[in-house]
């Protein structure tokens, strides 16, 4: 991207261009500035208060940059500036700080950024508390004694209280159990509007014929916790799907479009149309699917087919979006765009895979299967019980509506969002991601971890093998070969190159053959190092990675190369065989590589050159033996695999098709948060069936008093907020110790240590 | 009893506040980052640039 003087883009008549076609051009230029005049940041890295000022301050430390506003809970930064400022150079000021980013698609983030509903829900919630509190101090002291003239006064204060505040607070249980009945179906709203309704409207009753119990309170109550285990439920979710769909956006959506003047211009990728020629520079992604018109250079296409062995392009050649160009400049001519893209093409058997996952039932809807009828049921009950037998209406409809009180899923409501939410908080510090609500108990039952090789495991950049046994001299030769090439294989041949000494003859009129490799001359003698067809080396495909090196008629040497293991990936698969699960690796890659990635992770049943379908077919296949699989994969062709699986992770280098098919998204570089995953998964579900159980104890305990016709609004009132109380707490267990503050001497937060001394 | 007359409209009224109160974080967007605000009032930075409450429309830089 050039970088453009900034005092010539308020015109927008800088270049001839503009001049041929003023109000597109401008229109065009106009929204490119409105959307890199603000840049979004995600930092799954940071931790602590001194993050915040170093983020803030390194990034303001870059030119351009007016304001940088770090956002902790969200671990994101949002930076306004000049509107030629470009994403890479902040990530790249970042990245000399130690800190790990990516870009974020800043549109979708703003869209994310107001969420009217959880807002809603929170307004809710505090009207809820407001009129909890205020009725509760009236019933209170019709509790201890009121009576008469006094507790009808307070009766009537707190139906003047409760009922605005019910209407207003319980909008969202009237409507889905509203929903859920025209459809002639009961959900768990379904007997929390009739507990509320029936409880504020015998209550009125009570109060009109100036009777003893009313239980405005316990409605109130009961709206409150349960809009608390709502909202709760809301943020996970909320927090998730925003940080899913700006990962989703990770895949910049810009393209480098040729003009009809042969000039080039950032558009976005929605304005690239069929027939459009496109320029993508070496280590830029494909953004369309079309033909090499233009250029030769090599394509990394391991995002998409698990090799890791470039391919060469060619003009004429098919290249699809996702591919990165690794050599030389090329010129693709679009022939599909967007959703046409073969990016999209996997969609369906990715819809096929899921209709395996989609009929698991969560616990929540489990117990509310078994709940819903269950309080109706026995609500009728002690009503039609209650009125045979003595034959009074009001009594009657005063038990079925404490029944109903006593009964309402107040805890149940809270059990399962207050333990997902802790346990997401937890594994969210940890850099893991939670997409799906029941992600947690499916990651728990699994007995099974597939794992794809590129891009998972590995980090996708190459290291020299057995670099100790090549002599010094071939690979000194070798790496002034590679030094100005950026062919991923070029720079590692660099990096292993580093530190050995060798005497080198002098290598003139170097240049780089895009698509092939690197020529230069010794002498009279021409040097290459490149493909081993291009040098003259027989090929092995089999052999994996590797690039040949030829002096003259000299016979060629090949170098081998693996895959560099992700951090933690040894580690990862060793938590995971702890835990008693069985790890498998299915790879689109040659046997070699997949072979020597399974002996250095430690796994023993490995597969390779699968194609996306035999991925899909191996994850379905141990489903069907009755397995539990957790499938770990990046890449478009792992997507149907990751549909497919009982539950899957992948990383946010994934390509968003992977991210979008996957229930966990690993935020962070290091794979072995993975088996504690699993474990945190276990114990919060473990949690929720412990609330389950602690909610049934206390309306075991309280039904009988209600069916009894024993149970006072006091007694509700205890049972209700005990048994959320208990709820909350067990759940709170799950969210373990917060990081200790002071982590590391480099992490610590520098004025919170000054403090504590300076006391 | 006669004191109730002025009790309970003084304590609803109080109440009534305190949601008016809890309206406007909310409409402030003071529930954006309770994570990153616990830490920040540890830091010794002055802030030149204050979180605006309309994230679109930032307040120009102090220093320039």
């Amino acid at each position: 991207m050039t970088i453009r003087d900034p005092s010539e883009l308020p015109g927008g008549m800088a270049c001839p261009a503009c001049m041929v076609s003023p109000s597109a051009e401008l229109l065009a230029r106009h929204a490119a500035r409105a959307r890199e005049s603000r840049i979004m940041l995600s930092l799954p890295g940071i931790r602590e208060a001194g993050d915040i000022s170093r983020v803030e301050r390194g990034l303001a430390a870059v030119a351009g940059v007016q304001q940088a506003r770090v956002n902790l809970t969200q671990k994101r930064a949002t930076v306004t500036g000049l509107p030629d400022l470009v994403p890479d150079t902040l990530i790249h000021a970042l990245t000399g700080l130690g800190i790990e980013a990516h870009e974020m698609d800043a549109e979708v983030a703003a869209l994310t950024r107001t969420d009217r509903a959880g807002r809603e829900l929170l307004m809710r919630l505090g009207v809820a508390g407001f009129a909890a509190m205020n009725v509760m101090l009236l019933s209170i002291s019709v509790w201890s004694g009121a009576d008469d003239a006094t507790r009808d006064l307070f009766h009537w204060i707190s139906a003047a209280i409760t009922f605005p505040a019910i209407a207003f607070a319980g909008q969202p249980f009237y409507r889905s159990a509203w929903a859920a009945l025209r459809r002639g179906r009961l959900n768990m709203d379904v007997p929390i509007t009739l507990a509320i309704l029936l409880a504020v409207a015998t209550s009125l009753w009570e109060t009109m014929l100036s009777g003893h119990h009313a239980y405005f309170d316990a409605a109130l109550m009961l709206t409150f916790f349960l809009l608390a285990g709502r909202y709760l439920d809301h943020r996970t979710r909320a927090i998730a799907r925003s940080a899913a769909e700006e990962l989703a956006a990770l895949e910049v959506p810009r393209a480098i479009r040729r003009t009809a003047t042969g000039g080039e211009e950032t558009v976005p990728l929605s304005a690239v149309s069929v027939g459009d020629e496109i320029v993508v520079r070496p280590g830029g992604r494909m953004p369309v699917d079309g033909v090499v018109s233009e250029g030769a250079s090599e394509l990394d296409r391991s995002l998409l087919t698990g090799e890791t062995l470039p391919a060469q392009a060619l003009p004429g050649m098919q290249v699809s979006a996702g591919e990165v160009n690794l050599t030389g400049p090329l010129i693709v001519r679009a022939t599909a765009v967007g959703p046409d893209s073969a990016l999209h093409a996997l969609t369906d058997l990715v819809a096929i895979a899921e209709s395996g996952r989609a009929n698991y039932h969560s616990l929540a809807d489990k117990a509310a299967k078994l709940y819903a009828p269950g309080v109706h049921i026995l609500s009728a009950l002690s009503f039609a019980g209650w009125y045979i037998g003595t034959g009074d209406l009001r009594t009657a409809v005063n038990i079925a509506a404490a029944v109903l009180i006593i009964t309402c899923p107040c805890a149940l409501g809270l059990a399962v969002p207050a333990v997902t939410t802790a346990a997401s908080g937890r594994l969210f510090r940890k850099g893991l991601l939670i997409k799906s609500g029941t992600a947690l108990e499916r990651l728990s039952a699994i007995d099974t971890v597939i794992f794809d090789k590129t891009g998972t495991l590995t980090s996708g950049t190459p290291t020299l093998r057995g670099a100790e046994g090549v002599p010094d001299d071939l690979l000194v030769l070798a790496a002034a070969m590679g030094q100005g090439s950026a062919h991923p294989l070029a720079r590692a041949l660099v990096a292993a190159a580093a530190g050995r000494g060798g005497d080198c003859p002098a290598v003139e009129g170097l240049r780089e053959v895009p698509g092939y490799g690197v020529e230069g001359r010794i002498g009279g003698e021409i040097v290459r190092l490149g493909r081993p067809d291009w040098v003259g080396a027989a090929a092995d495909s089999d052999a994996g990675l590797s690039t040949c090196l030829r002096v003259g008629q000299n016979a060629p040497h090949t170098f081998e190369f693996t895959d560099r293991l992700r951090p933690g990936a040894a580690a990862a698969v060793a938590g995971l065989r702890a835990q008693g699960l069985e790890v498998r690796l299915i790879s689109g890659d040659a046997p070699a590589s997949v072979a020597a990635v399974a002996a250095q992770v430690g796994i023993t049943q490995w597969q390779a050159r699968a194609t996306p379908q035999d991925k899909a077919a191996a994850v379905t296949e141990a489903r069907d033996a009755g397995r539990m699989v957790l499938m770990v994969g990046d890449g478009l062709n792992d997507t149907a695999a990751l549909a497919a699986a009982h539950v899957s992770i992948s990383p946010a280098s994934a390509l968003d098709a992977a991210r979008v098919a996957s229930d966990v998204v690993l935020l962070g570089q290091d794979l072995s948060v993975l088996p504690e995953a699993r474990a945190v998964a276990q114990q919060a579900t473990r949690r929720i069936r412990e609330n389950f159980r602690i909610a049934t104890v206390y309306n075991i305990v309280a039904v009988p008093l209600a069916v009894a016709g024993l149970a006072t609004p006091l007694i509700a009132a205890l049972a209700m907020s005990a048994s959320s109380i208990t709820v909350s707490l067990n759940a709170l267990r799950v969210a373990g110790r917060k990081a200790p503050r002071r982590a590391g001497p480099e992490r610590g937060a520098p004025s919170a240590a000054i403090l504590s001394e300076a006391r | 009893m006669d004191v109730l007359r002025f009790l309970i409209p003084v304590s609803i009224g109080l109440g009534g506040v305190g949601l008016l109160a809890f309206f406007w974080t909310l409409r402030s967007n003071q529930y954006d980052d309770p994570d990153g605000d616990s830490r920040r009032i540890l830091t010794d930075d002055y802030e030149d640039t204050p979180k605006a409450d309309q994230a679109d429309t930032p307040p120009p830089r102090g220093d320039e």
